[in-house]
């Protein structure tokens, strides 16, 4: 257990690992809604492509990205069928009995599916696999600060992630001492049916909810100790600076998203 | 040495039971005076009320009778600021007995950094605080790891760094090693042995073991709520029947030192830890020997 690893963090040390965590964010918006700007072929090609780049500088195993489209791969499928079958056309293709399927049906459920890939691995591209979860935290921290004269409390709910990530392993390793703990006492947690199983859960869950409080109250002590008194005064060891590469990268971004709009305009193929 | 560092006066503490709204008396009349730069140990079986005097120090929890000096400085005046307490806070560190449950970063520097950023410290100040704080309880090569991959007295030596770097005057240590192996508690009786030492930090060490007491300045045996004795090690250890009287154990060199005693051996000098102890009893019948061979 100790060695769990939280989130997807993959660290293979590429330049997208070494950009500043708010720029990642700021990227991640751009390139999600350059996504959604993408209309004809030559636009989806070059989305497909700017996708298939990103992998490569981040150096991540092909494996790995495949492993992170298996959660949404029903959701595309899904998507495809739905729109292979029912979206209407001039362009008659194929027909059987009442199923008719369209050319432009075919399109856009390849264009529904190039879009979700794209939505999945880009944003994992430039944020959990070369992000830690703690930088995401500490960079969506600084990045809605502004929003903090409008009383959003974006330091608390910074600090509850950070808190959370900091103790997802503690209670992990105290789950597992407890249902040891409970076998050794004849608790039988893989065999019957679902609802008992569901059940031989509680002995484990009041004594893990017991402990939580406890930590959150000692925790609360020593954060008193500590002299926490909410964000208000409080400065940060680390500061935060955009280098050359950030702004290249934004750069990058921004003229990916211009090219997707010319290409929207001048390009060929079916236009949705 | 004109004013000590810390100064109670009748403190007392009771909390209310929930149920019956009941005052429950924890400590009765505390007078109590720490000087600066002191390496005292407070002693007591559970209940007796070590843990609620180190926290009412500090201000965590609020006296309901008495008053407490610290540096000079009123802290149960109604006078007492927000910022009054949050000076306090980096004056009076606090190192309490769960390791697990006082880191609050995923890595080491940054928890430490935590304190130092809450008091508004200057970024890079606080990086150079960092870096000095992780070398005094040597844990530098572990600045980029994560707590919970750590043992427990390498946490218990981050916590102890995280205090570092507020620069306190005055470390309390609730309980500190009572979760760690013997070698955690090596480790973390080392660091703060020389904190002390070296930097003069006053240290309250709030323990169970005796032998971690005996190397002490000075114990102070609470029963009750109350002070039953205040003294230097010899001192108090040369009563063990009173110690075992209220659940406490004595160290095995100073019960053997006791014993010897009562059964005739003169014993001068150092016995607080086993090894001076070692050395008087020798020295005790090398003198009896020597005795022996003149008188007889």
């Amino acid at each position: 257990m100790k060695g769990i690893a939280l989130g997807q963090y993959y660290p293979s040390g590429s330049v997208l690992h070494r950009l500043d965590p708010r720029m990642k964010v700021i990227i991640a918006v751009l390139y999600i809604v350059t996504t959604f700007l993408a209309k004809n072929v030559t636009a989806f090609a070059l989305l497909l492509v700017s996708m298939l780049l990103l992998i490569a500088v981040s150096r991540i195993p092909l494996r790995i990205v495949l492993s992170g489209i298996k959660p949404v791969l029903m959701i595309m499928l899904f998507t495809m069928v739905i729109n292979l079958f029912f979206v209407g056309g001039e362009r008659l293709l194929f027909e059987w009995k009442f199923i008719r399927i369209y050319v432009e049906g075919l399109y856009q459920a390849a264009f529904m599916a190039i879009r979700i890939v794209v939505l999945i691995v880009g944003t994992s591209m430039l944020l959990t696999y070369t992000t830690t979860p703690i930088m995401l935290t500490d960079a969506l921290e600084r990045l809605l600060a502004p929003l903090r004269v409008l009383h959003v409390p974006v330091h608390e709910f910074a600090m509850m992630m950070t808190i959370a990530l900091r103790f997802i392993p503690t209670l992990m390793e105290e789950t597992e001492k407890i249902m040891a703990a409970q076998k050794a006492r004849g608790a039988d947690f893989t065999s019957g049916s679902l609802v008992s199983r569901a059940k031989a859960l509680i002995p484990i869950l009041i004594p893990l909810f017991v402990s939580a409080f406890r930590r959150a109250d000692d925790l609360a002590t020593a954060m008193e100790c500590r002299c926490y008194h909410g964000g208000k005064g409080r400065t940060r060891m680390t500061v935060l600076h955009f280098h050359l590469g950030d702004f290249v990268a934004l750069t990058v971004f921004v003229a990916l998203g211009a090219g997707l709009i010319l290409a929207n305009r001048y390009g060929f193929g079916f236009s949705m | 040495m004109s004013q000590p560092f810390i100064h109670t006066e009748h403190l007392s503490y009771s909390y209310e039971d929930g149920a019956d709204a009941k005052q429950m008396p924890v400590l009765h009349d505390v007078s109590l005076d720490v000087a600066r730069g002191e390496y005292i140990a407070i002693i007591g079986h559970n209940g007796s009320g070590k843990s609620t005097f180190a926290k009412l120090l500090n201000l965590v929890l609020e006296p309901t009778d008495g008053k407490i000096l610290i540096d000079g400085q009123d802290i149960t005046s109604p006078d007492m600021t927000d910022d009054d307490l949050l000076a306090l806070r980096r004056k009076v560190g606090m190192v309490f007995q769960n390791p697990d449950n006082q880191l609050v970063a995923t890595v080491v520097e940054e928890d430490i950094a935590f304190g130092p950023e809450n008091l508004g410290v200057p970024s890079a100040e606080i990086r150079a605080r960092v870096d000095e704080a992780l070398a005094a309880v040597g844990m530098t090569e572990y600045a980029r790891h994560e707590p919970h991959r750590l043992s427990g007295g390498q946490k218990q030596r981050v916590a102890i760094a995280g205090i570092i770097a507020m620069m306190p005057d005055c470390m309390i240590f609730d309980e500190s090693t009572a979760m760690l192996d013997p070698l955690g508690r090596r480790e973390v009786l080392e660091v703060m042995e020389r904190l002390h030492r070296e930097r003069g930090i006053t240290v309250i060490t709030i323990t169970h073991h005796m032998d971690e007491a005996a190397r002490a300045d000075r114990i102070v045996v609470l029963d009750d709520g109350r002070v039953l004795r205040d003294g230097t090690p010899e001192q108090i250890f040369s009563e063990p029947e009173l110690l075992m009287e209220i659940g406490l154990d004595v160290p095995q060199s100073a019960a053997l030192v006791h014993r010897l005693r009562k059964a005739g051996l003169s014993l001068d000098g150092e016995v607080g830890t086993p090894e001076a102890c070692v050395e008087t009893i020798c020295r005790a019948f090398a003198a009896r020997e020597h005795n022996t061979l003149v008188n007889g």
